[in-house]
């Protein structure tokens, strides 16, 4: 192991080419990377990426900073990944970002004159080519229209109408090839008509908008945004709705909002309805208690399960012993997603395996109980074998003489287990513990792929007897009653205070605090 | 014969254990290749399930992709993760404690929230990389480590701990540099660890769905994860005999890389867990 000062120099050598091959890596990436950023004039991105790289090349070769080398890498990765974006995502928490309040003020009045547009009579019709920038059948859509008058071409989508000058235009006034356009043809445009239905050219008086695949027509906007009361009148009826800049929408004097609204901060009141909106705070507190519950049960279960068996095993006497380890640790092997998804359809009513071997007709995601015995039930059988090789490492590591011992003392197998190798796998495992606790505080997978949260009471859809504080939050964020990113945030981070609290409090019980104290 | 009872116990558990392994195998191998014709005991038995894994879905696609972004993604976070697990151990600098405590912390925020952050981020990353957007290896790979740093690195940390000081203490009297002795010391004899937490990465990576869902959306960059939820997403009853066949393909990576490892792993998992 002693590194003699004669082997030094080679070695030395050799590192020094890694340092210069990887050193020279990071400087071919930093400059593969700078230049999309100089075409696209992102100068924010470009300095930030200067600044890296300026500060790894200074760190590695410096000979001051030691610790950061090592911690660089990881950092770096980190926090583009997950503090980023945990971040960003704790930033909506105070806003009201979600469906119908994802843009700015600007893009929502875009939105609704674009969507109030109607074809009225003597509305300019134009001759219509669909077009994308990608793929035919994935990439963004545009339209190409061709004024019949003027044989004018012009491109327009989501932001708007350009004129382009380089297309070339058939008899009937079709586009029939356009420079950086890819065509689609009448079967890939009539299997992407919904997006084509809903695609609004927005134009100052209205919006154009297709009839069909190959005609469009300017409509115009039945309601019209003003800016001198700030609120958008409907021009047939005249009714207004004024802008609200605290909630983000306009509101008609009767209380009406309009679908479109904006993003605005709305301080703590994402926070505050968790905890005072009780159509909210009801199911929070049940789905909190039961999310205890499972994370306990499930963390629990599988610990006494693999102890257990890592004590029955642990023995030489035990013939087998082998046979039985590599048996036991299959289920460990198989991919757990799809575990659980065969797993729900054994527990199913109809044709489930569960039910067909014992010969019963239980509906077990129908009732509660059931439901939640099934998904504790799924856990332990995925989660045992981990326990089951971590104890059985932890068992060898303790020195068997120690328990020999207390036999000697007079103290039973049961009492020598419980008062010395017990306690010395508390030690150990405790950490282990903690993390199989907050993974499973947090088990999505678990619940979304089996019961996804049923059953449901009658009168909360949103909110069901399995639902774990992440389900539910998930069904907040991207369920079908429309996505509420910033109320969802604010239970996240709820979530989140809760996990850390109780793994921080249970680390302050083990030696591992200690010992990063010392 | 009063050990009977460490039998009895083995038994009865490898009863719970083999059942659903029993059912997917004969889902997979059943002819019929429904739900509702799989029973524990298979009444014929076929390779049509397989064969048509690979004739109608891009199964092979899949499978690639998989290993290729768990192997590559689980061996750099290892390989990250022991670099911080060195500093954390051996070095004493400010905001340490700090350091240890936020990088397990910051694992505790549920993650699939952060997502519709991450694909704001990629959208960007698209528009500007191509090479390392949506739907490639290189993206995916990258945001897996991100969670390089995590209770792997605490794993590491309880290990290197075990390792007595004097070892690198005499070598760095003899002139070596920290780094020869962080690859030359310290690696060699921390690798039953390295092995433990590479198999634990290997195995997050290789069923990590809720990310890969959103990350890729091409059916030939797809992982085993999102192709088969596809399959039977929507014919759940029809496809049910294929999706068991892919299960065990599935698991096959898993064993192997078990079995590469498992001459470690005991060791690791011993000294790992107990310590100090």
């Amino acid at each position: 192991m002693r590194a003699r000062p004669a082997d030094e120099k080679p070695r030395s050598s050799a590192g020094l080419l890694a340092k210069t091959v990887l050193l020279g890596l990071t400087v071919a990436i930093a400059v593969w990377a700078a230049f999309p950023l100089i075409e696209n004039e992102a100068w924010t991105g470009l300095v930030i990426l200067l600044a890296t790289t300026g500060g790894l090349l200074y760190l590695y070769l410096t000979p001051r900073h030691i610790p950061l080398k090592y911690l660089a890498p990881g950092t770096i990765l980190l926090i583009l990944f997950q503090v980023f974006p945990v971040l960003y995502t704790a930033s909506t928490a105070f806003t009201n970002f979600g469906d119908g309040h994802r843009g700015s003020k600007q893009e929502a009045v875009v939105a609704i004159q674009t969507a109030s547009v109607t074809q009225v009579p003597g509305s300019r019709q134009y001759v219509l080519t669909v077009a994308t920038t990608g793929d035919p059948t994935t990439g963004s859509l545009v339209f190409l229209i061709t004024d019949p008058a003027t044989r004018q071409v012009f491109v327009g989508d989501a932001n708007g109408l350009r004129p382009i000058a380089d297309a070339t235009v058939g008899s009937t006034g079709r586009v029939t090839a356009a420079d950086g356009y890819t065509l689609l043809n009448a079967g890939q445009a009539s299997a992407r008509s919904a997006e084509i239905t809903a695609l609004a050219v927005p134009t100052p008086g209205g919006a154009i908008r297709s009839s069909g695949l190959s005609r469009a027509y300017e409509g115009r906007a039945g309601r019209v945004y003003e800016a001198s009361c700030d609120c958008v009148r409907d021009t047939t009826t005249g009714q207004t709705w004024t802008a609200d800049e605290d909630a983000g929408a306009f509101v008609a004097a009767d209380g009406d909002r309009l679908a479109q609204g904006w993003k605005v901060g709305v301080g703590f009141g994402n926070f505050t309805r968790v905890l005072t909106d009780p159509a909210i705070g009801g199911p929070f507190l049940r789905t909190l208690v039961w999310n205890f519950a499972f994370a306990i049960a499930s963390t629990g279960g599988t610990f006494a399960l693999g102890l257990l068996l890592a004590v029955a095993l642990n023995s030489p006497r035990v013939r087998g012993r082998v046979a039985y380890r590599i048996l036991l640790v299959l289920p460990y092997a198989m991919p757990s997603f799809a575990m659980l998804l065969v797993w729900r359809d054994m527990f199913n009513t109809d044709f489930g395996l569960i039910n067909n071997l014992f010969g019963t007709d239980v509906d077990w995601f129908g009732g509660a109980a059931s439901a939640r015995l099934a998904v504790i039930l799924v856990q332990l059988w995925l989660g045992y074998p981990y326990m089951f090789l971590v104890a059985t490492g932890a068992l060898t590591a303790i020195p068997r003489e120690l328990a020999e011992a207390s036999r000697i003392d007079g103290a039973s197998a049961w009492g020598g287990f419980r008062r010395i190798t017990l306690p010395l796998l508390m030690v150990a495992l405790t950490p282990l513990l903690i993390s199989s606790f907050a993974f499973n505080f947090n088990n999505f997978n678990a619940i979304y792929l089996t019961t996804e949260g049923a059953p449901f009471p009658a009168d909360n859809p949103a909110n069901g007897a399995t639902d774990l504080l992440i389900t539910y939050t998930y069904r907040i964020a991207f369920g079908g009653g429309g996505a509420q990113y910033g109320y969802a945030a604010a239970i996240s981070i709820f979530i989140f205070l809760i996990v850390a609290v109780v793994s921080a409090a249970s680390f302050r019980r083990t030696r591992h605090l200690e010992e990063v104290n010392a | 014969m009063r050990e009977w009872w460490r039998h009895g116990v083995a038994v009865l558990m490898l009863l719970f254990a083999l059942l659903p392994i029993v059912f997917v195998v004969s889902a997979a191998l059943n002819p019929l290749g429904t739900l509702s014709s799989s029973e524990l005991v298979p009444t014929g038995a076929s390779l049509g399930n397989f064969v048509r894994l690979f004739g109608e879905t891009r199964f092979g696609s899949w499978f690639v992709n998989s290993v290729v972004i768990a192997a590559v993604s689980s061996a750099a976070s290892v390989f990250i993760s022991a670099l911080a697990a060195y500093a954390f151990s051996r070095r004493r600098f400010r905001g340490r404690r700090v350091g240890l405590l936020s990088v397990l912390l910051i694992q505790m925020f549920p993650q699939f929230l952060a997502i519709v952050a991450i694909f704001l981020i990629f959208s960007t990353v698209t528009d500007l990389w191509p090479e390392i957007g949506f739907n490639t290896w290189w993206g995916l790979i990258l945001l897996y480590l991100g969670g390089a740093l995590g209770v792997n690195t605490w794993l590491m940390k309880g290990f290197f701990d075990t390792v007595p000081r004097e070892l690198d203490e005499s070598a760095t009297m003899d002139g070596a540099t920290h780094a020869q002795v962080f690859f030359r010391i310290l690696l060699p004899l921390v690798a039953p660890i390295l092995a433990v937490t590479a198999l634990l990465a290997f195995i997050g990576t290789i069923n990590e769905f809720l990310i890969a869902n959103v990350f890729l959306t091409d059916a030939g960059s797809k992982t085993l994860p999102v192709g088969l939820y596809g399959l039977v997403a929507g014919e759940r009853n029809a496809n049910f005999g294929m999706f068991c066949a892919g299960t065990l393909l599935t698991a096959i990576p898993t064993v192997l890389v078990f079995q590469l490892l498992s001459r470690y792993i005991t060791d690791g998992l011993t000294a790992g867990a107990v310590k100090g």
